[in-house]
Protein backbone atom coordinates (compact mmCIF):
# COMPACT_ATOMS: atom_id res chain seq x y z
CA UNK A 1 0.00 0.00 0.00
CA UNK A 2 2.74 2.46 0.98
CA UNK A 3 4.66 1.50 -2.16
CA UNK A 4 1.69 2.45 -4.33
CA UNK A 5 1.27 5.75 -2.46
CA UNK A 6 4.95 6.60 -2.91
CA UNK A 7 4.72 5.84 -6.62
CA UNK A 8 1.57 7.94 -7.03
CA UNK A 9 3.16 10.83 -5.16
CA UNK A 10 6.39 10.63 -7.13
CA UNK A 11 4.64 10.48 -10.50
CA UNK A 12 2.24 13.31 -9.62
CA UNK A 13 5.30 15.38 -8.70
CA UNK A 14 7.02 14.42 -11.96
CA UNK A 15 3.94 15.29 -14.02
CA UNK A 16 3.47 18.69 -12.35
CA UNK A 17 7.16 19.56 -12.51
CA UNK A 18 7.26 18.35 -16.10
CA UNK A 19 4.46 20.79 -16.90
CA UNK A 20 6.37 23.62 -15.21
CA UNK A 21 9.62 22.74 -16.99
CA UNK A 22 7.80 22.64 -20.32
CA UNK A 23 6.33 26.08 -19.55
CA UNK A 24 9.84 27.44 -19.01
CA UNK A 25 11.05 25.68 -22.15
CA UNK A 26 8.21 27.16 -24.19
CA UNK A 27 8.75 30.73 -23.03
CA UNK A 28 12.54 30.61 -23.13
CA UNK A 29 12.38 28.86 -26.50
CA UNK A 30 10.15 31.64 -27.79
CA UNK A 31 12.56 34.31 -26.64
CA UNK A 32 15.50 32.42 -28.14
CA UNK A 33 13.81 31.77 -31.48
CA UNK A 34 12.34 35.24 -31.85
CA UNK A 35 15.36 37.12 -30.47
CA UNK A 36 13.53 38.84 -27.67
CA UNK A 37 14.43 39.02 -23.99
CA UNK A 38 11.61 36.90 -22.56
CA UNK A 39 11.27 36.60 -18.78
CA UNK A 40 14.45 37.95 -17.19
CA UNK A 41 13.76 39.36 -13.77
CA UNK A 42 12.24 36.65 -11.58
CA UNK A 43 14.88 34.45 -10.01
CA UNK A 44 17.75 32.98 -11.96
CA UNK A 45 17.57 34.98 -15.19
CA UNK A 46 13.81 34.41 -15.20
CA UNK A 47 14.05 30.65 -14.93
CA UNK A 48 11.71 30.35 -11.94
CA UNK A 49 9.03 32.70 -13.26
CA UNK A 50 6.35 29.90 -13.42
CA UNK A 51 6.39 29.77 -9.61
CA UNK A 52 5.57 33.48 -9.47
CA UNK A 53 2.92 32.87 -12.13
CA UNK A 54 1.28 30.10 -10.09
CA UNK A 55 1.28 32.28 -6.95
CA UNK A 56 -0.30 35.10 -8.94
CA UNK A 57 -3.10 32.92 -10.31
CA UNK A 58 -3.82 31.38 -6.92
CA UNK A 59 -4.34 34.76 -5.24
CA UNK A 60 -6.47 36.15 -8.08
CA UNK A 61 -10.23 36.32 -7.68
CA UNK A 62 -12.02 33.38 -9.27
CA UNK A 63 -14.67 35.30 -11.20
CA UNK A 64 -17.83 33.42 -12.17
CA UNK A 65 -20.02 35.50 -14.51
CA UNK A 66 -23.73 35.71 -13.58
CA UNK A 67 -25.13 34.18 -16.77
CA UNK A 68 -23.04 31.00 -16.74
CA UNK A 69 -24.33 27.54 -15.88
CA UNK A 70 -22.59 27.40 -12.51
CA UNK A 71 -22.03 23.70 -11.77
CA UNK A 72 -21.02 22.89 -15.34
CA UNK A 73 -18.74 25.95 -15.53
CA UNK A 74 -17.09 25.17 -12.21
CA UNK A 75 -16.39 21.50 -12.89
CA UNK A 76 -15.24 21.74 -16.50
CA UNK A 77 -11.49 22.15 -15.64
CA UNK A 78 -11.68 18.99 -13.50
CA UNK A 79 -12.29 16.68 -16.48
CA UNK A 80 -9.25 18.05 -18.30
CA UNK A 81 -7.06 17.68 -15.19
CA UNK A 82 -8.26 14.13 -14.47
CA UNK A 83 -7.64 12.97 -18.02
CA UNK A 84 -4.09 14.38 -17.95
CA UNK A 85 -2.99 12.98 -14.60
CA UNK A 86 -4.63 9.57 -15.06
CA UNK A 87 -2.86 9.20 -18.39
CA UNK A 88 0.52 9.35 -16.66
CA UNK A 89 -0.36 6.39 -14.44
CA UNK A 90 0.57 3.87 -17.14
CA UNK A 91 3.76 5.53 -18.42
CA UNK A 92 6.75 3.55 -17.10
CA UNK A 93 9.79 5.57 -15.94
CA UNK A 94 11.63 2.27 -15.39
CA UNK A 95 10.44 -1.38 -15.25
CA UNK A 96 9.38 -0.93 -11.63
CA UNK A 97 8.68 2.80 -11.41
CA UNK A 98 5.17 2.80 -12.86
CA UNK A 99 1.93 3.38 -10.97
CA UNK A 100 0.07 0.57 -12.72
CA UNK A 101 1.50 -1.70 -15.40
CA UNK A 102 -1.90 -2.60 -16.84
CA UNK A 103 -2.24 -5.42 -19.31
CA UNK A 104 -4.39 -3.05 -21.37
CA UNK A 105 -2.15 -0.03 -20.78
CA UNK A 106 -2.34 1.45 -24.29
CA UNK A 107 -6.09 0.98 -24.37
CA UNK A 108 -6.43 2.64 -20.95
CA UNK A 109 -4.33 5.62 -22.08
CA UNK A 110 -6.45 6.17 -25.18
CA UNK A 111 -9.72 5.78 -23.26
CA UNK A 112 -8.71 8.21 -20.53
CA UNK A 113 -7.28 10.82 -22.89
CA UNK A 114 -10.67 11.08 -24.61
CA UNK A 115 -12.19 12.36 -21.34
CA UNK A 116 -10.59 15.79 -21.73
CA UNK A 117 -12.80 16.60 -24.70
CA UNK A 118 -15.85 16.69 -22.44
CA UNK A 119 -14.18 19.26 -20.21
CA UNK A 120 -13.31 21.50 -23.15
CA UNK A 121 -16.79 21.22 -24.68
CA UNK A 122 -18.67 21.91 -21.44
CA UNK A 123 -16.34 24.79 -20.61
CA UNK A 124 -17.10 26.39 -23.96
CA UNK A 125 -20.83 25.87 -23.66
CA UNK A 126 -21.38 26.89 -20.05
CA UNK A 127 -19.50 30.20 -20.35
CA UNK A 128 -22.51 31.90 -22.04
CA UNK A 129 -20.17 33.60 -24.46
CA UNK A 130 -20.09 33.16 -28.20
CA UNK A 131 -16.30 33.18 -28.41
CA UNK A 132 -16.21 30.41 -25.83
CA UNK A 133 -18.86 28.40 -27.67
CA UNK A 134 -17.01 28.75 -30.97
CA UNK A 135 -13.77 27.74 -29.26
CA UNK A 136 -15.44 24.75 -27.64
CA UNK A 137 -16.94 23.62 -30.96
CA UNK A 138 -13.65 23.99 -32.79
CA UNK A 139 -11.85 22.12 -30.03
CA UNK A 140 -14.37 19.28 -30.08
CA UNK A 141 -14.26 18.94 -33.86
CA UNK A 142 -10.48 18.90 -33.73
CA UNK A 143 -10.18 16.45 -30.85
CA UNK A 144 -12.70 14.03 -32.40
CA UNK A 145 -10.93 14.17 -35.76
CA UNK A 146 -7.41 13.65 -34.41
CA UNK A 147 -8.26 11.00 -31.85
CA UNK A 148 -8.74 8.49 -34.68
CA UNK A 149 -5.25 8.79 -36.25
CA UNK A 150 -3.78 8.82 -32.72
CA UNK A 151 -5.43 5.49 -31.90
CA UNK A 152 -4.76 3.97 -35.32
CA UNK A 153 -1.07 4.97 -35.20
CA UNK A 154 -0.70 3.17 -31.88
CA UNK A 155 -2.34 0.01 -33.30
CA UNK A 156 0.75 -0.49 -35.49
CA UNK A 157 2.98 -0.52 -32.41
CA UNK A 158 0.62 -2.91 -30.61
CA UNK A 159 0.71 -5.32 -33.56
CA UNK A 160 4.49 -5.18 -33.69
CA UNK A 161 4.95 -5.58 -29.94
CA UNK A 162 2.16 -8.18 -29.51
CA UNK A 163 1.21 -6.57 -26.20
CA UNK A 164 -0.75 -3.59 -24.92
CA UNK A 165 1.21 -3.16 -21.70
CA UNK A 166 3.55 -0.16 -21.93
CA UNK A 167 6.28 -1.93 -19.98
CA UNK A 168 5.86 -4.88 -22.35
CA UNK A 169 6.21 -2.60 -25.36
CA UNK A 170 9.47 -1.15 -24.01
CA UNK A 171 10.79 -4.63 -23.16
CA UNK A 172 10.00 -5.71 -26.72
CA UNK A 173 12.02 -2.79 -28.07
CA UNK A 174 14.96 -3.75 -25.81
CA UNK A 175 14.66 -7.31 -27.13
CA UNK A 176 14.61 -6.03 -30.71
CA UNK A 177 17.70 -3.94 -30.12
CA UNK A 178 16.32 -0.87 -31.84
CA UNK A 179 13.33 1.36 -30.99
CA UNK A 180 10.20 0.90 -33.07
CA UNK A 181 10.72 4.23 -34.81
CA UNK A 182 13.74 2.69 -36.54
CA UNK A 183 12.24 -0.78 -36.72
CA UNK A 184 9.37 0.01 -39.08
CA UNK A 185 7.04 2.44 -37.31
CA UNK A 186 8.45 5.72 -38.64
CA UNK A 187 5.18 6.62 -40.38
CA UNK A 188 3.24 5.64 -37.27
CA UNK A 189 5.50 7.89 -35.20
CA UNK A 190 5.01 10.88 -37.51
CA UNK A 191 1.23 10.39 -37.55
CA UNK A 192 1.23 10.04 -33.75
CA UNK A 193 3.21 13.24 -33.25
CA UNK A 194 1.02 15.29 -35.64
CA UNK A 195 -2.16 13.95 -34.02
CA UNK A 196 -0.73 14.50 -30.53
CA UNK A 197 0.14 18.11 -31.37
CA UNK A 198 -3.46 18.58 -32.47
CA UNK A 199 -4.70 16.94 -29.25
CA UNK A 200 -2.58 19.39 -27.23
CA UNK A 201 -4.15 22.26 -29.21
CA UNK A 202 -0.77 23.85 -29.87
CA UNK A 203 0.34 25.79 -32.92
CA UNK A 204 -0.19 24.99 -35.81
CA UNK A 205 -3.41 23.43 -34.48
CA UNK A 206 -4.45 26.12 -31.99
CA UNK A 207 -7.66 27.36 -33.61
CA UNK A 208 -9.73 26.52 -30.49
CA UNK A 209 -7.88 29.20 -28.52
CA UNK A 210 -6.77 31.32 -31.50
CA UNK A 211 -6.28 34.58 -29.63
CA UNK A 212 -6.55 36.85 -32.67
CA UNK A 213 -10.06 35.63 -33.55
CA UNK A 214 -11.58 34.11 -30.42
CA UNK A 215 -9.96 36.06 -27.53
CA UNK A 216 -9.03 32.88 -25.66
CA UNK A 217 -11.55 30.36 -27.02
CA UNK A 218 -13.20 28.14 -24.44
CA UNK A 219 -11.07 29.63 -21.64
CA UNK A 220 -12.23 33.23 -22.24
CA UNK A 221 -14.43 33.51 -19.13
CA UNK A 222 -12.11 31.66 -16.79
CA UNK A 223 -9.88 33.39 -14.29
CA UNK A 224 -7.85 32.64 -11.18
CA UNK A 225 -7.27 29.05 -10.20
CA UNK A 226 -9.63 27.55 -12.78
CA UNK A 227 -7.73 29.27 -15.58
CA UNK A 228 -4.50 28.03 -14.00
CA UNK A 229 -5.83 24.45 -14.16
CA UNK A 230 -6.53 24.79 -17.89
CA UNK A 231 -3.15 26.45 -18.45
CA UNK A 232 -1.15 23.86 -16.51
CA UNK A 233 -3.09 20.97 -18.05
CA UNK A 234 -2.10 22.16 -21.49
CA UNK A 235 1.59 21.81 -20.63
CA UNK A 236 0.99 18.68 -18.59
CA UNK A 237 -0.76 17.16 -21.60
CA UNK A 238 2.21 18.14 -23.76
CA UNK A 239 4.66 16.57 -21.32
CA UNK A 240 2.68 13.36 -20.91
CA UNK A 241 1.92 12.85 -24.61
CA UNK A 242 5.64 13.35 -25.35
CA UNK A 243 6.43 10.76 -22.67
CA UNK A 244 3.90 8.35 -24.19
CA UNK A 245 5.40 8.89 -27.65
CA UNK A 246 8.91 8.24 -26.28
CA UNK A 247 7.68 5.06 -24.63
CA UNK A 248 5.80 3.72 -27.63
CA UNK A 249 8.16 4.66 -30.41
CA UNK A 250 11.54 5.75 -29.06
CA UNK A 251 12.38 2.89 -26.73
CA UNK A 252 11.07 4.41 -23.50
CA UNK A 253 13.44 4.17 -20.54
CA UNK A 254 16.18 2.41 -22.47
CA UNK A 255 18.62 3.37 -25.21
CA UNK A 256 20.50 0.79 -27.26
CA UNK A 257 23.95 -0.28 -26.00
CA UNK A 258 23.31 0.69 -22.35
CA UNK A 259 23.41 -2.32 -20.01
CA UNK A 260 19.87 -3.48 -19.25
CA UNK A 261 20.69 -4.54 -15.67
CA UNK A 262 21.17 -0.88 -14.67
CA UNK A 263 17.90 0.23 -16.24
CA UNK A 264 16.29 1.08 -12.89
CA UNK A 265 18.97 3.73 -12.28
CA UNK A 266 19.22 5.50 -15.61
CA UNK A 267 15.63 4.74 -16.77
CA UNK A 268 13.90 7.93 -15.52
CA UNK A 269 16.74 10.12 -16.81
CA UNK A 270 16.63 8.52 -20.27
CA UNK A 271 12.84 8.81 -20.51
CA UNK A 272 12.83 12.44 -19.38
CA UNK A 273 15.62 13.32 -21.83
CA UNK A 274 13.66 11.81 -24.73
CA UNK A 275 10.53 13.61 -23.57
CA UNK A 276 12.40 16.92 -23.38
CA UNK A 277 13.82 16.49 -26.89
CA UNK A 278 10.35 15.84 -28.32
CA UNK A 279 9.04 18.80 -26.32
CA UNK A 280 11.76 21.04 -27.73
CA UNK A 281 10.77 20.05 -31.29
CA UNK A 282 7.18 21.00 -30.48
CA UNK A 283 8.35 24.35 -29.09
CA UNK A 284 10.40 25.00 -32.22
CA UNK A 285 7.37 24.20 -34.41
CA UNK A 286 5.14 26.42 -32.30
CA UNK A 287 7.30 29.50 -32.71
CA UNK A 288 8.04 29.07 -36.41
CA UNK A 289 4.73 27.97 -37.97
CA UNK A 290 1.51 29.86 -38.70
CA UNK A 291 -1.92 28.56 -37.73
CA UNK A 292 -3.89 26.22 -40.02
CA UNK A 293 -7.28 27.16 -41.39
CA UNK A 294 -10.19 25.15 -39.97
CA UNK A 295 -11.00 23.28 -43.20
CA UNK A 296 -7.31 22.52 -43.83
CA UNK A 297 -7.15 21.01 -40.37
CA UNK A 298 -10.11 18.72 -41.00
CA UNK A 299 -8.79 17.75 -44.44
CA UNK A 300 -5.42 16.82 -42.96
CA UNK A 301 -7.03 14.55 -40.39
CA UNK A 302 -9.65 12.80 -42.51
CA UNK A 303 -8.01 12.68 -45.92
CA UNK A 304 -4.33 12.19 -45.13
CA UNK A 305 -3.66 10.98 -41.60
CA UNK A 306 -6.45 8.39 -41.24
CA UNK A 307 -5.83 6.69 -44.62
CA UNK A 308 -2.08 6.77 -43.97
CA UNK A 309 -2.50 5.17 -40.55
CA UNK A 310 -4.81 2.49 -42.00
CA UNK A 311 -2.17 1.67 -44.63
CA UNK A 312 0.40 1.59 -41.83
CA UNK A 313 -1.69 -0.96 -39.92
CA UNK A 314 -2.11 -3.06 -43.07
CA UNK A 315 1.61 -3.06 -43.87
CA UNK A 316 2.57 -3.82 -40.26
CA UNK A 317 0.09 -6.69 -40.09
CA UNK A 318 1.31 -8.15 -43.39
CA UNK A 319 4.94 -7.89 -42.26
CA UNK A 320 4.05 -9.48 -38.92
CA UNK A 321 2.30 -12.45 -40.49
CA UNK A 322 4.62 -12.78 -43.48
CA UNK A 323 8.03 -12.61 -41.81
CA UNK B 1 -14.72 -8.21 1.63
CA UNK B 2 -17.15 -6.30 3.80
CA UNK B 3 -15.82 -2.84 2.99
CA UNK B 4 -15.80 -3.85 -0.66
CA UNK B 5 -19.52 -4.55 -0.53
CA UNK B 6 -20.24 -1.22 1.13
CA UNK B 7 -18.33 0.59 -1.62
CA UNK B 8 -20.27 -1.37 -4.25
CA UNK B 9 -23.58 -0.37 -2.70
CA UNK B 10 -22.51 3.28 -2.68
CA UNK B 11 -21.62 3.02 -6.36
CA UNK B 12 -24.99 1.43 -7.13
CA UNK B 13 -26.75 4.20 -5.22
CA UNK B 14 -24.83 6.83 -7.19
CA UNK B 15 -25.57 4.97 -10.40
CA UNK B 16 -29.32 4.99 -9.76
CA UNK B 17 -29.39 8.66 -8.73
CA UNK B 18 -27.39 9.84 -11.76
CA UNK B 19 -29.48 7.64 -14.07
CA UNK B 20 -32.69 9.15 -12.70
CA UNK B 21 -31.22 12.62 -13.12
CA UNK B 22 -30.57 11.90 -16.82
CA UNK B 23 -34.30 11.62 -17.47
CA UNK B 24 -35.70 14.08 -14.93
CA UNK B 25 -33.52 17.15 -15.54
CA UNK B 26 -34.92 19.76 -17.89
CA UNK B 27 -31.50 20.90 -19.13
CA UNK B 28 -30.22 18.92 -22.04
CA UNK B 29 -26.50 19.40 -21.25
CA UNK B 30 -27.03 18.47 -17.60
CA UNK B 31 -28.68 15.28 -18.83
CA UNK B 32 -25.66 14.50 -21.02
CA UNK B 33 -23.23 15.13 -18.15
CA UNK B 34 -25.29 12.94 -15.83
CA UNK B 35 -25.08 10.26 -18.50
CA UNK B 36 -21.27 10.62 -18.39
CA UNK B 37 -21.34 9.90 -14.66
CA UNK B 38 -23.78 7.01 -15.10
CA UNK B 39 -21.48 5.41 -17.66
CA UNK B 40 -18.37 6.08 -15.57
CA UNK B 41 -19.96 4.40 -12.54
CA UNK B 42 -21.02 1.46 -14.73
CA UNK B 43 -17.41 1.19 -15.90
CA UNK B 44 -16.25 1.12 -12.27
CA UNK B 45 -18.75 -1.68 -11.59
CA UNK B 46 -17.26 -3.66 -14.47
CA UNK B 47 -13.77 -3.02 -13.06
CA UNK B 48 -14.89 -4.38 -9.69
CA UNK B 49 -16.11 -7.50 -11.52
CA UNK B 50 -12.61 -7.57 -13.11
CA UNK B 51 -13.85 -7.10 -16.66
CA UNK B 52 -11.24 -4.49 -17.56
CA UNK B 53 -11.90 -4.65 -21.25
CA UNK B 54 -15.63 -3.93 -21.04
CA UNK B 55 -14.97 -1.09 -18.60
CA UNK B 56 -12.43 0.54 -20.92
CA UNK B 57 -14.67 0.08 -23.95
CA UNK B 58 -17.44 1.86 -22.05
CA UNK B 59 -15.10 4.78 -21.35
CA UNK B 60 -13.55 4.93 -24.83
CA UNK B 61 -16.66 4.41 -26.95
CA UNK B 62 -19.52 5.75 -24.87
CA UNK B 63 -17.95 8.58 -22.87
CA UNK B 64 -15.18 9.45 -25.31
CA UNK B 65 -17.13 9.21 -28.56
CA UNK B 66 -20.89 8.92 -28.17
CA UNK B 67 -21.40 11.51 -25.42
CA UNK B 68 -18.92 13.89 -27.03
CA UNK B 69 -20.90 13.59 -30.28
CA UNK B 70 -24.13 14.19 -28.31
CA UNK B 71 -22.69 17.37 -26.81
CA UNK B 72 -21.24 18.40 -30.15
CA UNK B 73 -24.59 17.86 -31.88
CA UNK B 74 -26.52 19.80 -29.23
CA UNK B 75 -24.11 22.72 -29.36
CA UNK B 76 -23.82 22.90 -33.12
CA UNK B 77 -27.61 23.03 -33.63
CA UNK B 78 -28.85 25.09 -30.68
CA UNK B 79 -27.31 25.59 -27.31
CA UNK B 80 -29.83 27.11 -24.92
CA UNK B 81 -28.50 27.91 -21.45
CA UNK B 82 -30.89 27.14 -18.63
CA UNK B 83 -34.07 25.10 -18.68
CA UNK B 84 -35.60 23.74 -21.83
CA UNK B 85 -39.39 23.38 -21.50
CA UNK B 86 -39.68 20.98 -24.42
CA UNK B 87 -37.80 18.32 -22.50
CA UNK B 88 -40.65 17.89 -19.99
CA UNK B 89 -43.11 15.63 -21.74
CA UNK B 90 -45.98 14.66 -19.46
CA UNK B 91 -47.94 12.73 -22.04
CA UNK B 92 -45.98 9.48 -22.10
CA UNK B 93 -44.85 9.25 -18.49
CA UNK B 94 -47.08 6.28 -17.62
CA UNK B 95 -46.13 4.37 -20.75
CA UNK B 96 -42.43 5.02 -20.10
CA UNK B 97 -42.72 3.85 -16.49
CA UNK B 98 -44.52 0.69 -17.61
CA UNK B 99 -41.87 -0.13 -20.23
CA UNK B 100 -38.98 0.61 -17.86
CA UNK B 101 -40.58 -1.50 -15.12
CA UNK B 102 -41.17 -4.46 -17.43
CA UNK B 103 -37.61 -4.30 -18.80
CA UNK B 104 -36.30 -4.20 -15.23
CA UNK B 105 -38.39 -7.23 -14.25
CA UNK B 106 -37.37 -9.16 -17.36
CA UNK B 107 -33.66 -8.45 -16.85
CA UNK B 108 -33.78 -9.28 -13.14
CA UNK B 109 -35.55 -12.55 -13.91
CA UNK B 110 -33.01 -13.53 -16.55
CA UNK B 111 -29.98 -12.54 -14.48
CA UNK B 112 -31.17 -14.16 -11.26
CA UNK B 113 -32.24 -17.35 -13.02
CA UNK B 114 -29.23 -17.52 -15.31
CA UNK B 115 -26.63 -17.18 -12.56
CA UNK B 116 -28.65 -18.63 -9.65
CA UNK B 117 -28.23 -15.35 -7.78
CA UNK B 118 -24.46 -15.80 -7.59
CA UNK B 119 -21.98 -13.03 -8.43
CA UNK B 120 -19.17 -14.50 -10.52
CA UNK B 121 -15.93 -12.56 -10.62
CA UNK B 122 -13.59 -13.75 -13.35
CA UNK B 123 -10.15 -14.63 -12.01
CA UNK B 124 -7.47 -12.62 -13.77
CA UNK B 125 -7.91 -10.82 -17.01
CA UNK B 126 -10.01 -12.34 -19.75
CA UNK B 127 -9.07 -9.99 -22.57
CA UNK B 128 -6.87 -12.43 -24.41
CA UNK B 129 -9.57 -15.10 -24.22
CA UNK B 130 -12.14 -12.58 -25.46
CA UNK B 131 -10.02 -11.71 -28.49
CA UNK B 132 -9.42 -15.37 -29.31
CA UNK B 133 -13.09 -16.33 -29.05
CA UNK B 134 -14.13 -13.29 -31.07
CA UNK B 135 -11.79 -14.20 -33.93
CA UNK B 136 -12.37 -17.97 -33.96
CA UNK B 137 -15.78 -19.13 -32.77
CA UNK B 138 -17.67 -15.89 -33.36
CA UNK B 139 -15.83 -14.77 -36.48
CA UNK B 140 -18.96 -14.86 -38.66
CA UNK B 141 -21.16 -12.63 -36.45
CA UNK B 142 -18.12 -10.38 -35.93
CA UNK B 143 -17.63 -9.89 -39.67
CA UNK B 144 -21.37 -9.51 -40.16
CA UNK B 145 -21.54 -6.71 -37.57
CA UNK B 146 -18.64 -4.88 -39.19
CA UNK B 147 -20.36 -5.22 -42.57
CA UNK B 148 -23.60 -3.77 -41.15
CA UNK B 149 -21.63 -0.91 -39.62
CA UNK B 150 -19.95 -0.19 -42.96
CA UNK B 151 -23.34 -0.19 -44.69
CA UNK B 152 -24.70 2.21 -42.06
CA UNK B 153 -21.68 4.47 -42.54
CA UNK B 154 -22.09 4.61 -46.31
CA UNK B 155 -25.85 5.13 -45.90
CA UNK B 156 -25.23 8.04 -43.54
CA UNK B 157 -22.83 9.68 -45.95
CA UNK B 158 -25.24 9.23 -48.87
CA UNK B 159 -28.10 10.80 -46.90
CA UNK B 160 -26.03 13.72 -45.63
CA UNK B 161 -24.38 14.50 -48.94
CA UNK B 162 -25.93 17.20 -51.12
CA UNK B 163 -27.31 16.11 -54.47
CA UNK B 164 -25.20 18.57 -56.45
CA UNK B 165 -22.10 16.81 -55.26
CA UNK B 166 -23.20 13.63 -57.03
CA UNK B 167 -23.63 15.35 -60.40
CA UNK B 168 -20.52 15.60 -62.50
CA UNK B 169 -19.51 19.20 -63.12
CA UNK B 170 -19.04 18.57 -66.84
CA UNK B 171 -22.66 17.57 -67.25
CA UNK B 172 -24.10 20.76 -65.77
Amino acid sequence: MTEVLIKVGFLAAVALNGAIIFTIMDVKGASWMQRRPGPLHVGLRGFIFPLAEILKFVQKEDIIPTEVDRPVFKWAPAYVMVSCVALFAVVPMSPTLVVADLELGVFFALAISSLGTIGVLTAGWSSANKYSLMGGLRAAGQLIAYELPLILAVVGVVIQAETMSLVGIVEKQIEWGVPFVVGGQIIGFLIFMVAATAEMMRVPFDMPIGESELTMGFMTEYSGIRFLIFYISEYMNMFILCAVASTLFLGGYHVPLLPTEWVNFYGPVVLLTKTAILGFILVAIRWSQPRFREDQLQNLAWKILIPASLVNILVTAVMKVGF
Amino acid sequence: MEIFEIVTYFILLGLISTAIRVVTTSNVIHAAISLVFTLALTAILFLILSSEFVALVLVLVYIGAVIVLFLFGIMITRAPLGKNAELDNDKNKKLGAAIAGSIFLLFSYILINGFDGEVTIASGSSTELLGEILLTRFIFPFELVSFVLLAALIGGITLARKDEALIDKDQV
